[in-house]
């Protein structure tokens, strides 16, 4: 097949999407972004700072948004359908028009907890109980009713996530780091409040970690307690009384926060699910995209013109996405340059 | 009345209720205090540990959970060798957090 | 609160429960402790709302408090469970309803064990078979009593004499539910709303107009937990969870708290005798204690029942405060007065707990 300036249907916007597209198109092929929503940037837009340096996210966004603004972008927009041709794949899309593509890459990212399903933590239930999604969102607003000068938070770590229970019994990665750095936000922002951080392990593995972890410890004095939390419930002043076993000490420990916060985990998106098996592609069984090796291949999937970025294949850092969007950007531009 | 029971006192730790004052003051006096992350290297090594029940993580978790007569009656236990100062990976001074220790009372005043 | 939300999870455990034909059968312990809830039970489905409940007097224990106390295996508590079913099958009924919780979960725990190994359920068939020469079919479906009751809350409401509100002042009662544990913590899906949020009670509770509170320890056993209670050793744990229970939620000021277990409404009820003794503290307004009441004994004063036929003078805690409240009419004098109009024994009063 000859085709100068081939085209790559990249499913998702989020950073990943951005990443590849703006890579795939500084390498001559013709991406093409299909975002649901109804801007490019995903989960990383709508957070306010990343860690490990306090980079504000939109640092990190608006660049890729620049650098992809020649690239055909298809927002709002859904894929009815995927359908296998010979060398090619036919993506139907929601507005009713289709795209034919020689490549697919998923850059579908993942979808939060609903932290509503661990019902004995009450999210939606009592007004106290937030999650780290709710958490980014007031620190990009200040409009949310439920923070008002708190004197004690709580966070809780591995809410739905390492949990069999609630059907996902993978580590998301990215909350222990994610819970420490919003911790030491709301103690910079309320420094007379006390600080919990309710964990299981704290898997802090990625670069200048543990320097946050230090630094939540000696700096911010926040109280680190071994023990998941097992329920929550309403005082009668609108706190919530939280209890957990302290197991460091052997001991249950009870506390009333005004502030409860869920670090809710990472999921496959299940409309990856779906082009997953319009496309024939695997799904694996922690509900994540398969690849065709784990160590060598993280990017490409088991048919050819079918490439993965991000989270589609399990919870990622955002560094760890951008050379994942790169690397996938590479795979792709081999796969063409093998088959011209 | 003697009902031959009686209602039995909670071991639960009320973190609203506790008394931290005597922790807070010494993480005032010795901030490296705050940094431990209960790995016990300090109780594997300690001399007195296996005869005393000394430990230096329990005693700090002791000082956060209100139990002091309990930290109390481990740090009784300490002969001051520093071994738990060498094998620290946080790098606490554990010899001086103990000194420190004692030499403040329950509600964190240094009276010695 | 986000009440809504609430409604969210409910929406999530809603069974089908069926509308009539039950096979009923009875608690080991609720005749003595609360004497007339289960025959007005019968009364209310039967007489008043006019339902099929057949019960027979050879029915048994379901050995469900011997199993849970370890006294016997569980392979006799589900051969005694398989003759009940049995007497079901032979009564030409399909549905079961049981008046106590710890039934309730155990024909549940026998019948998913059944489900996940059936060689287990070959065994017990030949086991009765050995026994009594007994067969039975497995129930279409089980319920609590308290479902059944939910499910009629609302024709109950259109018969109500009374509202659980203040006479006085118009407000709704403020009503804490209690749930026994065995009802939905083992299978949250065999629970009306689940085992969080249950709302089997609190559905009733506001059907008849009261409103529900939710304190911290609302999902806490009452502390009876077979092997606590039966052993006097451990009874102090018994009376702490219970205290634990009033002491979260004390600051709420409930009316009444209401309950759907054999043992709950008594152990709330008889502990707040104890703890007022020991420790000199009561709950209730004025030096009374909280009214504990079953769903019967609540659907039968809503009804318009005289508070002295549902036995309520064989409760602890004096219920007379309540029935001021709501403006239930009583005689004082008849308080004591059995079924034949004979004076049964009085009690003595506590030193701590204000009683009648």
């Amino acid at each position: 097949m000859v085709n100068r300036q081939p085209v790559v249907a990249v499913i998702g916007a989020g950073i990943a999407g951005l990443e590849a597209a703006r890579q795939l198109a500084a390498l001559g092929y013709k991406p093409v972004l299909i975002e649901k929503s109804s801007a490019t940037g995903g989960h990383v837009a709508q957070w306010n700072r990343l860690f490990p340096d306090m980079t504000p996210a939109a640092d990190v966004i608006e660049p890729l948004r620049a650098q992809t603004a020649g690239v055909k972008t298809l927002l709002g927009t859904e894929i009815s359908a995927i359908n296998r041709l010979k060398d090619e794949y036919n993506l139907v899309l929601s507005d009713g028009s289709s795209l034919l593509c020689q490549a697919v890459l998923f850059a579908t990212g993942f979808r939060l907890f609903d932290a509503s399903k661990k019902e004995e933590y009450g999210y939606g239930i009592y007004d106290r109980v937030i999650t780290n999604r709710d958490l980014e969102h007031w620190f990009n607003t200040r409009e949310d009713q439920r923070i008002r000068q708190p004197k004690a938070v709580g966070f809780v770590h591995c809410v739905g996530s390492r949990d069999l229970k609630a059907g996902n019994t993978q580590c998301s990665k990215v909350c222990c780091i994610t819970a420490i750095k919003q911790a030491i936000e709301m103690k910079e922002e309320f420094p007379d409040a006390e600080v919990y951080c309710f964990y299981m392990d704290l898997r802090l593995f990625g670069k200048k970690y543990e320097d946050f972890y230090i630094k939540a410890q000696r700096d911010h004095g926040i109280h680190f307690i071994r023990g998941r939390v097992s329920e929550v419930g309403e005082a009668i002043d609108g706190r919530v009384v939280v209890k957990a076993e302290d197991t460091l000490n052997g001991k249950p420990v009870k506390v009333t926060l005004d502030l409860l916060v869920l670090m809710a985990g990472i999921l496959c998106n299940p409309d990856a699910q779906r082009y997953a098996r319009e496309t024939g592609v695997a799904v694996d069984e922690d509900g994540f995209l398969k690849s065709r090796d784990n160590l060598a291949a993280i990017t490409e999937s088991s048919r050819p013109g079918v490439f993965f970025a991000g989270a589609c294949t399990g919870a990622k850092t955002v560094p760890e996405t951008l050379a994942e969007a790169r690397s996938a950007a590479l795979a792709i531009h081999q796969y063409f340059s093998k088959r011209v | 009345m003697d009902f031959g029971f009686k209602l039995s006192p909670s071991s639960a730790v009320n973190l609203d209720t506790v008394d931290r004052r005597r922790y807070d003051r010494l993480v005032q006096l010795q901030p490296d205090a705050l940094t431990c992350i209960g790995c016990g290297s300090c109780s594997a090594t300690c001399t007195s540990a296996s005869w005393t029940g000394m430990s230096v993580r329990k005693v700090l978790l002791g000082l956060q959970r209100g139990r002091d007569e309990e930290v109390d009656k481990m740090l009784s236990g300490c002969m001051l060798c520093g071994k738990c100062t060498m094998v620290c990976p946080r790098g606490i001074n554990t010899r001086q957090l103990i000194l420190t220790l004692c030499r403040l009372d329950k509600n964190g005043e240094v009276v010695r | 609160m986000i009440y809504q939300g609430k409604q969210k999870i409910w929406a999530d455990y809603q069974k089908e429960i069926p509308d009539n034909h039950y096979f009923y059968v009875r608690s080991c312990i609720r005749q003595n402790f609360f004497p007339a809830s289960e025959r007005y039970f019968l009364k209310i489905c039967r007489d008043l709302l006019g339902r099929d409940i057949y019960e027979t007097e050879h029915h048994t224990t379901c050995a469900g408090i011997a199993y849970h106390c370890d006294t016997l295996p569980q392979e006799t508590a589900m051969t005694v469970v398989a003759r009940q079913f049995a007497l079901m099958t032979e009564a030409g009924y399909e549905n079961l309803v049981t008046s106590c919780i710890t039934s309730f979960g155990n024909y549940c725990e026998v019948l998913e064990s059944w489900r996940e190994f059936p060689e287990l359920e070959a065994m017990i068939r030949e086991n009765l078979w050995k026994a009594c020469r007994r067969e039975f079919n497995k129930p279409k479906y089980v319920a609590h009593a308290s479902d059944l009751v939910y499910k009629l809350r609302g024709e109950i409401a259109e018969r109500a004499k009374f509202h659980l509100v203040s006479r006085a002042t118009g407000e709704p009662l403020r009503i804490v539910e209690h749930i026994g544990c065995h009802y939905s913590k083992m299978f949250p899906h065999k629970g009306v709303g689940g085992a969080e949020y249950p709302c089997v009670l609190s559905g009733m509770a506001e059907a008849w107009g009261g409103q529900v509170i939710d304190y911290p320890e609302r999902r806490h056993c009452c502390g009876y937990g077979f092997r606590q209670y039966h052993v006097r050793a451990n009874r102090g744990y018994s009376l702490s969870n219970t205290h634990k229970k009033f002491e979260s939620m004390e600051p709420f000021h409930p009316d009444m708290i209401i309950t759907n277990c054999p043992g709950c409404p008594y152990f709330l009820d008889r502990w707040q005798y104890v703890i007022a003794e020991q420790t000199g503290k009561t709950y209730g307004r004025n030096g009374y204690g909280i009214p504990v009441l079953t769903y019967e004994e609540l659907a039968g004063l809503v009804l318009g029942v005289d508070p002295w036929d549902l036995g309520l003078q064989i409760h602890q805690v004096a219920v007379e405060p309540l029935l001021d409240k709501i403006g239930i009419p009583y005689d004082p004098a008849r308080k004591y007065l059995g079924m034949d109009e004979k004076k049964i024994m009085t009690p003595g009063l506590p030193t701590s707990l204000k009683c009648f």
